[in-house]
């Protein structure tokens, strides 16, 4: 199969605009003939949901969680970025594109993200139109802050929780279709398969977590915005029910799976204190405006901060090393994620490391606060610094913050084209849950960005376009189709249910985590890689004879919840090992060891690794065909990335 | 692996929770020892090890509701010890930390308890009422695209950080679950006064307030009598202030009414 991108002609400032008009158009009066299915109700889902019952289309919306306003887009702290340039700071829709390619390491497609950046500006309009209240100056306008990776004030925020406004502007709209009768709401259901009629993505199957029940969905098109795979690393920023399940299953049925293993590694988390631990918790990127990362010079003197023999002040300015400043002066603290987070990386192997374990770096505010005064930074930082304090027990308004990297967001997800389509016609993927935009490395404050343009700015255009070239007739969930994937559904359940080994679900989780982070995580080499695939294997093998999954399918049962999406993660994983091990090249968040430049920057290969790598599934424990799309980069010019 | 506070030493804990297979099934507090437990966990991650140790016992793990852990989705609930999401002022329970209890202790873990609350499993309950309430008027009225440039509103700051302060809320339900009368008023409130202040929301104030407040009284919630539990128990800190803001908000619409 070749691998069609489906890119308009035209130069890059014009192909949506003329996109647009060339889409095919469903007439208002048929709009209510066709019904979309969205899976998935974040800023991605919940944007896309509403806007489509707006337009008149019957819409269908699932999530895990018991209600729509809980998808993990809530989380989100920063920011979002949009080119209004109200700064007057030289921002423009071409610096913003050119800063999202750069920052993806030019593994993106220009398309796109030139399309990313043009609707970005109507989003903060949507957005305030709803009535989120972002943060303002006096004069009553919007006030914007910086972000790693760019030298313009872009990021439009609600202090610490962004997120948090915009899902509830966007759970707002969906409200408002809902109490019309355009949306019918599925809360606490689960999507476990995709039905395919004659090729094309024509229902799901679902289960309701609270009775277990088994359902059939029918619609004329589908749209996954389920989020990313993260949680495949068991600990990661992510909310405890992300999940894959869902582009998993749908990757079976024929979706590629398109560069998995570009995983972002955010570099300000609160660092892992215990076994137990359940979630990492992030601070956000935004922090680094103001907070000045280090360690201290030497290893002996870090050694003798993690025996609790001096302390954080004893250690005088000039012993304290501030690496990001000192290496990278042009971004200083602001450098992109994944610079940010190797450099952690490196100065903790070479033992500087902090904090008990020494997989910690300071995040310092002492010199903000005798700048700008401790009111000024708690009004900006407040939340963070009380989630720091409450997670920690220690004031970090006193002694700096320890961060450490943690995994954060996945660039990689399902392929699609210029018009979000996966390989199965009518099968959409938005968000997270695609590949399209973030290239190998993701810009802070772009993936709040992103969500919300595919769902209310791309989506209702181009899902039309599909739309209006199939005919309205419904498919019946008495179809054959419909019959088999909810046999399959069941069968997996009653397998997973049937072991009744001795291992548990967690168990199985934390040891796949730990091989991915150790071995597919910040660094990765071909020899670690081919270990752990061998290791996932074993375990993905032990997994089907020994896990512990108790119950029934027809109750509340969170384990088996959990069961499924681990069976999943255990499959994923390995395509992710395989997608690194296949990519010899450094870029973005993959970083192979044996490619890298003197002063350990990543080494891109762009004669041979300029592609988008697209996995083909070809069944249970056979190896994915590669299929390769090429990236075309007509209007930037490719270079080493330097942020120095 | 050590935790921050190395000098911290592992407890014991009794745990009384409350058990029920579901919603028709009778329920009653089992108990259950925490054992080794760390003071830098979680609350949850405790009960995750608890949890854990069932399982290898054959014994079905307790049902939480949860997900983000960091505070903000709002899923997590809990009544620890009486009262909503446990001893510590201004945190959900997923934020709670063990080093807030003692070698020893003995916790008692309830769900919150209201009849528009309806019981799922053990800990979990259902708070689609919720959703239902913001069905009811909690949006602005606009659909997508067509909108005025985003500086074309200016909003004094103050006005938009008071709202901003409302809009925070999650929605978790503590402030039902801690009222005697579980009434949702703070809930209700703190939608209906952000957008009463914003020159967004104005258009439909009347409308919403009263809209929202009927579907509350539909859902079942109890009324208010202003002791203020709700604010002192909820995780955000939404203030009470709200709720004479929707009081206003509802009389006026009464006065007015448009939904004649």
């Amino acid at each position: 199969m070749i691998l069609d991108s489906k890119i308009p002609e035209g130069a890059l400032a014009e192909k949506w605009e003329k996109h647009k008009f060339n889409v095919k158009l469903v007439n208002p009066a048929n709009k209510r003939k066709y019904d979309v299915i969205v899976v998935g109700t974040g800023l991605a889902g919940a944007s896309a949901a509403a806007s489509l019952a707006e337009l008149g289309y019957n819409v269908q919306a699932f999530c895990y969680q018991d209600s729509p306003r809980r998808a993990h887009s809530i989380a989100a702290q920063g920011g979002i970025n949009a080119a209004k340039n109200y700064q007057n700071d030289g921002d423009s829709v071409f610096r913003l594109f050119y800063d999202t390619i750069k920052g993806g390491d030019y593994r993106a497609r220009e398309a796109n993200v030139y399309r990313l950046a043009q609707v970005s500006v109507d989003i903060i309009d949507q957005c305030v139109a709803q009535g989120v209240p972002f943060a303002r100056e006096y004069g009553g306008l919007l006030a914007n802050r910086s972000f790693g990776g760019a030298q313009v004030s872009r990021t439009f925020y609600a202090r610490g929780q962004t997120g948090q406004q915009l899902l509830l502007g966007a759970y707002s709209a969906l409200n408002r279709q809902i109490a019309y009768g355009k949306v019918k709401m599925y809360p606490r259901t689960e999507m476990l398969d995709l039905v395919m009629v004659d090729g094309k993505a024509r229902g799901i199957i679902t289960r309701n977590m609270v009775t277990g029940a088994i359902e059939k969905h029918s619609a004329h098109a589908v749209i996954l915005a389920t989020g990313g795979y993260g949680n495949v690393f068991f600990l990661s920023t992510n909310a405890m029910g992300c999940n894959a399940t869902a582009a998993w299953r749908a990757h079976k049925k024929g979706a590629f799976f398109a560069n998995p293993c570009f995983t972002q590694i955010h570099p300000t988390c609160i660092p892992v204190s215990g076994d137990y631990q359940s979630k990492l918790t992030l601070m956000s990127e935004s922090l680094r405006n103001d907070g000045r990362v280090w360690v201290p010079k030497t290893k002996e003197m870090a050694e003798r901060l993690r025996r609790n023999e001096i302390r954080v002040s004893d250690i005088k300015e000039e012993d304290r090393d501030y690496f990001l400043e000192r290496k990278y002066p042009a971004f200083g603290n602001l450098v992109p994620r994944d610079v940010a987070s190797r450099n952690a990386k490196l100065a903790c192997d070479e033992g500087r490391g902090v904090g008990t374990t020494g997989l910690a770096v300071f995040l310092d505010f002492a010199d903000a606060i005798k700048r700008d005064t401790q009111a000024k930074v708690a009004a900006k930082y407040g939340n963070l610094f009380d989630m720091y304090a409450k997670i920690t027990g220690e004031n970090p308004y006193e002694t700096p913050m320890r961060i450490y990297p943690a995994v954060h967001y996945t660039m990689g997800g399902l392929w699609v084209d210029y018009n979000l389509q996966t390989t199965i016609p009518g099968l959409y993927a938005t968000g997270e849950c695609n590949f399209s935009d973030h290239g190998a490395n993701r810009l802070g404050a772009s993936a709040l960005m992103q969500g919300l343009a595919d769902g209310y700015f791309v989506i209702p255009y181009t899902i039309g376009d599909y739309l209006a070239q199939m005919p309205a007739a419904r498919v019946e969930t008495s179809h054959p189709a419909f019959e088999e994937a909810e046999n399959n559904v069941r069968g997996m359940i009653n397998r997973l249910l049937s072991i009744n080994g001795t291992k548990t679900v967690d168990e199985y989780h934390k040891e796949l985590g730990l091989l991915m982070w150790d071995y597919c995580g910040m660094a990765r080499n071909a020899e670690g890689l081919k270990y752990a695939k061998g290791k996932i294997r074993e375990l993905r093998e032990d997994f089907w004879k020994n896990v512990k999954v108790m119950g029934v399918n027809e109750e509340f049962n969170q384990t088996l919840e959990k069961a499924g999406r681990v069976a999943d993660f255990l499959e994923l994983g390995e395509l992710m090992v395989d997608d690194a091990l296949n990519r010899n090249e450094s870029c973005g968040g993959h970083f192979r060891e044996e490619y890298q430049t003197p002063e350990n920057e990543a080494l891109r290969d762009d004669a041979n690794y300029a592609y988008v790598a697209a996995w083909e599934y070809t069944g249970p424990n056979a190896p994915s065909n590669l299929h390769k799309e090429d990236l075309k980069f007509e209007n930037v010019k490719l270079t080493q990335r330097s942020y120095k | 692996m050590a935790g921050n506070n190395p000098n911290l030493k592992p407890m014991n804990l009794t745990l009384k929770v409350w058990r029920q297979k579901n919603n028709k099934a009778a329920g009653a507090l089992e108990t259950y020892k925490a054992e080794n437990i760390s003071p830098e966990m979680s609350f949850l991650e405790m009960l995750d090890v608890v949890n854990e140790n069932l399982a290898h016992k054959g014994v079905d793990p307790i049902a939480f509701d949860h997900d983000c852990r960091e505070g903000i989705c709002g899923m997590c609930s809990l009544y620890i010890n009486g009262r909503a999401h446990g001893p510590e002022q201004g945190t959900t329970t997923c934020q709670l930390h063990m080093r807030k209890f003692n070698d020893g202790d003995t916790i008692v873990i309830e769900p919150w308890r209201a009849n528009a609350f309806p019981i799922h499993k053990d800990l979990s309950v259902d708070r689609s009422a919720f959703d239902r309430i913001q069905q009811a008027g909690g949006y602005v009225s606009v659909n997508t695209g067509g909108v005025p440039d985003a500086n074309a509103i200016p909003i004094p700051k103050s006005i938009a950080d008071k709202a901003f302060d409302a809009a925070t809320c999650i929605g978790c339900g503590a402030c039902v679950a801690a009222c005697k009368n579980a009434s949702a008023m703070l809930f209700v409130s703190a939608k209906v006064s952000q957008f009463a202040m914003l020159p967004q929301g104005k258009v439909e104030a009347k409308t919403r307030a009263e809209n929202m407040v009927a579907q509350m009284d539909i859902e079942g919630f109890g009324a208010c009598s202003n002791i203020g539990a709700c604010a002192a128990e909820c995780p955000v800190g939404i203030s009470l202030e709200n709720i004479a803001i929707l009081n206003r908000e509802y009389l006026g619409a009464k006065l007015t009414s448009q939904n004649v």
